[in-house]
This record gives structure tokens, sequence and C-alpha cells, in this order.
């Protein structure tokens, strides 16, 4: 089977698809933070919270949209603690950020132990399905990748189309872009620059948290330590690659998604035989670096990212 | 204009006191603004008129006093509630976001943030009836970052008149403006008043205030000491009153040209970002004379500074220091061979804010003796020469040990003054020095550049102020975009002759003249 093969395969980019949904929720939670001037390192912490949260739910009894809210809630409530040391008390939001990622990873083993305390392997629980789309999923190729996806995968999708909505076509995402841009013009409307960026933080840290969840309730059935496995990292490189737009940044976690199902696919031809595994493990990291190099070079960053604002100082 | 006592109150303020810890900023202050009419405010650095407009938009509460707007109370610290009621500032430092167009500068905040969509169509025709009525035409699709300060302005003027501002703050509107700009500016405002908005102006440059104001009111310490028509009075008697006693700016004899101590060849520097690079500039600083170089701010100065400073280095021409072309140009090289630098941006690039006076006092010369030897540090020599400064330039402070924070810009300034020019230099690099600063500091920096140049030094000006760069050059150039225009003798140019210099024109002919 050789590389043509592999990306003419309704498998590969149905895999591919399915790769990068976690990463597009973070990766707009994300891009909502950072369009509103807060640089959010939380977020590997926070999808790992997201992902128990939504699990444990499930596992309790609820059922798995419920999970999702709890999921969101959680990570919303770490956004909270982000957002109030780094807005209103204009904390470093790379120490706060670092600082919400080990606290929420923390706690999260510490909330699994206290919740599991004699289990030897993670139990399971009933996962989200693929919903096939009647008709559409019968396209040759793209029907199975695109619309016979869990729907959590849908919602991704859906997400993307809304926050570029309300970014670019409502006075809220105006307001908050130019929070981004120059507080000072925020304030000077009168608008409140905490609330914004408050705001923002805790609804991008609750979609960061379903990024999570998206793994313990879609692709896998399970909770692991060490799911998120720096997923959240990415995303922050795929807010850089995508230029902080919703549109770009959801190509980008495709094509990061589709580098990941690339290498294990290649890892099983013959030719992969051949080479030690970790080669092909890096290979998106690797591909994104370049990616990244290549696209951030015009970017337009939030001129005022990381960027504390005080109410009354020039 | 005539004075308009009899109209409607708009805006009064009543006994406004605001301190900040031991300083008193406002001190029960009290004035009223009718339908109309221009009223201008006047006062040194420091003097409390940005504060008193802050609290009558909200951005501050006053300790007591009450702001009334149209008869009504304003509650206290509420921007939005000042904005409603119809007040509309103007900062003296753009609150635009650069990256986003004018439209959406001018519609942000402007609908419930609840709302869907945002009526794009409507809003463009709002701004363009508000262009055409008050004559400030601006592209509504232009990115900000892409306009002129001239056009900022405008956008910042169209916000407020977008929310149906009444009463127009302007907190020194022209600090930034060509002559020309300045001109449209005024026009603007007619215009404004004309359709019955009230403005308060606020500034230091007194003919400004003689040309657009029907009364003026004159802050000191916080005080209101002055309130009268603006057709009872003159230059002198605004200056006078500002500072409390009769201001003497200090005499200028012509200086007496000696040889070039630096010359600038046809060097071009490349562009950075948005600042332009120098353009096949040539430029000849002469002992025992001040060159003055004017110009919008933006148009290479930061370049040509740079260059002189050692922190860049020509991409072509040639750089010669007392006739000798330099190997190599950095800033070390440039302390060495005597050229001093006051810096545009004291706190940023002037001092170090949380080293003491002493550290301060010695950044440029810690390498050398007597302040180290072998690699050692002598601090009791450091802090002999910070006292030597401290009394010489009557620099108020608690002593050579207090973090230069503390200070205030005048007295930040007199610090750097003395640590250049105590250094004897030959070629003094004097950017913006006296931005910031009060009557009383601006007058003793300009003396003691002026005895600088009598005792034989080079003095390049750098000043956004026309008025500064004429009253203290013996010759003045004019850079536009990087290009530099020939030299004029003092008191050969009018400032509306340097003012279309300044707009960019004359450039060409010159060129297609020298080629």
């Amino acid at each position: 089977m050789d590389l043509f093969d592999i990306l003419l395969s309704a498998s590969f980019w149905t895999a591919a698809i399915r790769i990068a949904s976690p990463l597009i929720f973070a990766t707009l939670g994300e891009l909502i933070c950072e369009r509103a001037g807060i640089l959010n390192l939380g977020i590997e912490g926070i999808m790992v919270a997201g992902a128990f949260a939504g699990w444990m739910a499930v596992y309790s009894g609820v059922d798995l949209w419920t999970g999702v809210a709890v999921a969101f809630v959680v990570g919303a409530a770490f956004g909270l603690v982000h957002g109030l040391l780094t807005v209103p008390f204009g904390l470093s939001q790379h120490v706060v950020g670092l600082g919400v990622t080990l606290l929420a990873t923390s706690l999260t083993y510490y909330a699994y132990r206290l919740a599991l305390p004699e289990v030897t392997s993670p139990p399971k629980i009933e996962a989200f399905q693929p919903y096939e789309v009647p008709l559409l999923s019968d396209i040759p190729l793209i029907g199975p990748a695109l619309f016979a996806q869990t729907p959590l995968t849908y919602l991704a999708f859906a997400l993307v189309v809304i926050v570029s909505l309300v970014l670019y076509r409502t006075p809220l995402g105006l307001a908050l872009r130019a929070a981004g841009e120059n507080p000072a013009a925020v304030a000077a409307q009168g608008l409140s620059v905490t609330g914004l960026r408050v705001g923002a933080v805790v609804v991008g840290s609750g979609l960061m948290a379903v990024g999570g969840a998206f793994l313990t309730m879609s692709a896998f059935d399970s909770f692991f330590f060490e799911m998120v496995n720096g997923r959240g990292w990415i995303c922050i490189a795929l807010v850089v690659f995508g230029a902080w737009r919703p549109g770009k940044a959801l190509l980008g976690a495709i094509l990061f998604a589709a580098f990941d199902a690339l290498q294990i696919r290649i890892q099983q031809t013959p030719m992969g035989a051949n080479v030690p595994y970790q080669v092909f493990l890096m290979m998106p990291y690797f591909l994104s670096i370049l990616a990244l190099i290549v696209m951030s070079r015009r970017a337009e960053v939030p001129a005022a990212l990381m960027v504390p604002f005080n109410k009354g100082e020039r | 204009m005539s004075a308009k006592t009899e109209a409607q109150v708009v805006l009064r303020l009543n006994s406004i006191t605001k301190t900040f810890g031991a300083l008193t900023a406002n001190d029960a202050v009290s004035l009223s603004l009718h339908k109309g009419e221009v009223i201008a405010l006047l006062g040194e650095n420091g003097a409390g008129k940005t504060t008193l407009m802050n609290i009558l938009f909200g951005q501050y509460t006053a300790d007591s006093g009450t702001v009334e707007v149209m008869g009504r109370a304003l509650p206290p610290g509420n921007p939005r509630a000042a904005l409603d009621a119809g007040v509309g500032m103007v900062h003296q430092h753009f609150t635009l976001a650069e990256g986003m167009t004018v439209l959406e500068n001018v519609t942000l905040g402007t609908r419930s943030l609840w709302s869907l969509g945002m009526d794009r169509a409507a809003a463009r025709a709002r701004i363009a009836q508000l262009a055409a009525d008050f004559r400030l035409s601006v592209d509504p699709d232009a990115r900000v970052g892409a306009l002129t300060v001239g056009e900022r302005q405008r956008v910042e003027i169209l916000k407020a008149l977008y929310r149906d501002a009444r009463i127009l703050i302007l907190d020194e509107p022209t600090a930034v403006l060509t002559p020309q700009e300045t001109d449209d500016l005024f026009e603007t405002l007619r215009k404004a008043v004309a359709l019955g908005l009230s403005i308060v102006f606020i500034s230091h440059k007194l003919h400004e205030v003689m040309a657009i104001s029907d009364r003026v009111l004159i802050l000191r310490h916080g005080k209101l000491v002055h309130e009268g028509r603006t057709s009872d009075t003159d230059r002198h008697d605004l200056a006078a009153r500002m500072v409390g006693a009769e201001v003497a700016a200090p005499k200028v004899a012509k200086g007496v040209p000696g040889p070039a101590l630096l010359q600038l060849g046809a060097v071009s520097t490349p562009d950075e970002g948005n600042a332009p690079g120098l353009k096949s500039l040539t430029l000849d600083l002469r002992a025992g004379q001040i060159t003055g170089l004017a110009g919008v701010s933006g148009n290479g100065q930061a370049a040509l500074a740079g260059l002189i400073g050692g922190l860049r280095s020509p991409a072509s021409g040639t750089l010669m220091l007392n006739g000798e072309t330099l190997p190599h140009w950095s800033p070390r090289m440039a302390v060495h061979h005597g050229i001093a630098r006051i810096p545009e941006d004291r706190h940023k690039t002037g001092t170090i804010a949380d080293f003491d006076l002493t550290e301060n006092a010695i950044l440029e010369c810690y390498t050398d003796a007597p302040y180290s030897t072998r690699g050692w540090m002598h601090w009791h020599r450091a802090t002999e020469f910070t006292q030597e400064i401290i009394k010489t330039y009557d620099v108020r402070c608690p002593g050579p040990t207090t973090r230069i924070r503390l200070l205030s810009g005048g007295n930040m300034q007199k610090l750097i003054l003395g640590r250049v020019l105590e250094a004897s230099p030959r070629i003094i690099l004097a950017n913006q020095p006296v931005r910031g600063l009060d009557i009383g500091a601006v007058n003793y920096v300009h003396e003691r550049l002026l005895e600088a140049r009598d005792g034989g030094a080079a003095v390049l000006l750098i000043s956004e102020d026309l008025d500064e760069i004429m009253a203290l050059s013996d010759v003045i150039h004019v850079i536009s975009e990087g290009r530099l225009s020939p030299a004029f003798a003092r008191g050969s140019m009018t400032p509306a002759e340097l003012g279309i210099w300044m707009a960019g024109h004359g450039f060409e002919a010159e060129h297609a003249h020298a080629s």
C-alpha cells in the first residue's frame, strides 16, 4: 500500500477528521481567549480535567450530553480562576497558565483516585456512536469522512461557523476583538474590558474542556492518564498557524490530524518497518513546525495579546 | 466668536476635588460650559487638566463635587453614563484599535453586545453623513493602522459624533498635527459649534487657544486661577497666569558656526515596519550651532536619531566624524566620540526605572575611569558625580540613592541633561528634550542647550513642536518620509511655509533640481 492509496482511502480521512475534532474544540477555545488578549496556557490541564469530568459524569449515570455540559462547566471554572488572576489582578499570563495546567492535571488525578480507589484498569462508558447522515454519507471518500462521525464532531464543525459569525458579525465579537487589539479603546466606549476578557477566558476554557471530553466520550470510551498528551500545546500552535482566524485554524487542525493519521498508516507499510517508529511519531510535529514557519510569517497577532489593562494607566 | 453668556448651560462642574495620596490634583474646581461655546483649559503639565476631564468623563471618581450635564447629575465613575449623556472625549493618546477598520472602531460599543448582527450599511451611511456635515473625510473601510495621525484624530472625533455627542472634550488635540492639519481641525470644530455643539479644548499652545476659544480657564496646581473672555486677554498675559509669574523665555543670540563635526553623505537606512528609513539624506552638524529638525512624528526622526546615536548603521552613504570615516559604528563608538544623547522617551530608553540616580547617572560611562578601573566599580566616585549633577542641575530628589522612577518627568530630564552635559560633549542629539515638561523646566533645558552651543557643541534638536524649533535653531531642516529638506536659515521661513514641507511637499522639486 503506497502513499497514494492511503490518501485515497475513506478510512484515512475518517480517522483524520476524528483526530482533528478535539483539536478543533480546544483551538477555538484558545482562539477566543487570545482574541480578547489573554494567552491561556492552562489549556493542557483544562483538557485533562474536561476529559475526566465528562467521562466521570457519564460513568456516574448521567446521559452523554449532560456529560459534555459537565465538562464545559468544569473547564469554565478553571477559566474563571485563570481569568480572575490574569485580568483584574494582572498577573503574568505565562505563570498563571502553567499554574492552571499543573493544578487542573493534579486535581484530576487526585479526583480519579478518590472516585475509583480500587480499580486497576479504568471502567468503560457507553460512548457517543457515529451517526451516518442519510444520503450525504454515501458520497465517495468525503461522505464517510465528514458525514459518518459522532455528534460531537458535527458540533465541532458547527462551532467553527458559530465562532466566526460571533467574532465578525456581532457587536459582541467586535468588542471582544477590540479588547485584544486595544483595551483602552474598549474602555473609552464605556465597555468593561475586565468583563469581556474574563468572559472570553471562561467560555474559551469551557470549549477546551469539551475538546478533552471528546477523547473520553467519543474517540475512546475510557479515561487514561497521559491521554491528552500535549494536544493542548498543539492547539496553541494551531491558533498561530490559523492566524487567529477560526476557518484557517480548522484547516490547520485537519492538516495536523491528517499527518497524525498518515504516520500510523506508514508505520504499517513495508517501508515503515525499516525505520524506527519514533521517526513517524515525530512526523506530525515536525511538519507542523514547518507549516507554522511558512504560515505564521504574515500573521497579525492581536496587538494587546498578553498586555494587561489597568484602568487609569496610560 | 461672540460670548454667549445667555445661552443654555450644557455642562457644569461643581467644586470638584480629587487627591492622589499627598497630591491634590484638583482643588474645588468649578466651571460651566454653554451651548455653542468653546472653552480652553490651559495649564502646565501636572496642573490637573487631564485629571479634571477624566473625572468629567467618569474614568476617575472625584473625592467631592458633582458633574451636571444638561442639568442632570452624572453618576460618578461611569464612562458609559457620560457617553450616554452626550459627552465625547478625544484623548491625547488615541484609543483606537489599529488592527481594525474605521467602521469597526466607530461602531464599537454603540449597539448592545447581545444584539445579533451589526447593520454595517446603516453605520456606513451615518458615517458618510457625519463626514460631510463636519468635514471629516476618511475611508470607513481603511485599517486604522494605515492612517496618518491627522486621519486617526478624525476617526476619534467621528466616534464621539456617531454617539450623538453634544459636548466634545479635546485633550491636547494639536500636539501631533501639522499646521495645515490643525487648520482643518479648527474648521471642523467651527462647524461643530455652528451646529450647536460645545467644546472643551485643552492645550499648551497659546496661539491656538487665542484662535479657537471664546473663554479661557487656567488651572495651576489643581486650582482654577483665571477665568475670562479670550478677547479680553493676550498670549503674554495667559503665559504669566499659567506659571504664576512672568515667564522669560531664554534670549537666543545668533550662534557662531564652526567646522562640521558630523557629516552624513547621502545616507540611507531601510524602512522598519511603518517607520520610514532615511532616503539619501545629507546633513552637516556644525560646532556652535543648533540644527533644528522639524517634522510630523514618524517621518524618519527615529531612524536619524538611531543612526547618530549608534543604534543603526547606514545601509549606504557615508558617516564622517571630524572629517574621518569610521570603520564600524555602534552606540559605544558614539559615546566614545563625544556624542551625547537625550533620548526621546526618557522612561523607556533614557533611564532604568528601578535603578537609583547614581546608577542612572553613570549608565554611559560606567566602564571608564574614575567610575571603574580593572573591572571594579568605585561607587563613591559615582555618588560624588551624581551629587554634583543634583546640585548643579537642581534635580529635586531625596538623594542619589532614590530610585529614578519616583522622580517627576522634569527632574528626570534634568538628571539626563546633567549626565549628558557634564561629559562636555562635542555633539548633542536632543530628541524631544522638553516633551511633557512644564514651562519652567522647558526654559531651563533650553538655556542649557544654548549654553552648550555657545561652548562649541553641535546640537541636533529634534522636535514636533514647531515653536520650539523656530525659537532655538540656527538652521532648520524639515524631515518627511525619510527625506530631508534643504537647510533654512533662522527666520527665513514662516510656520506655514515649513508646514508645507512637513506635509511632504517640495521634496520632488528639490530632487528634480538636484539631479
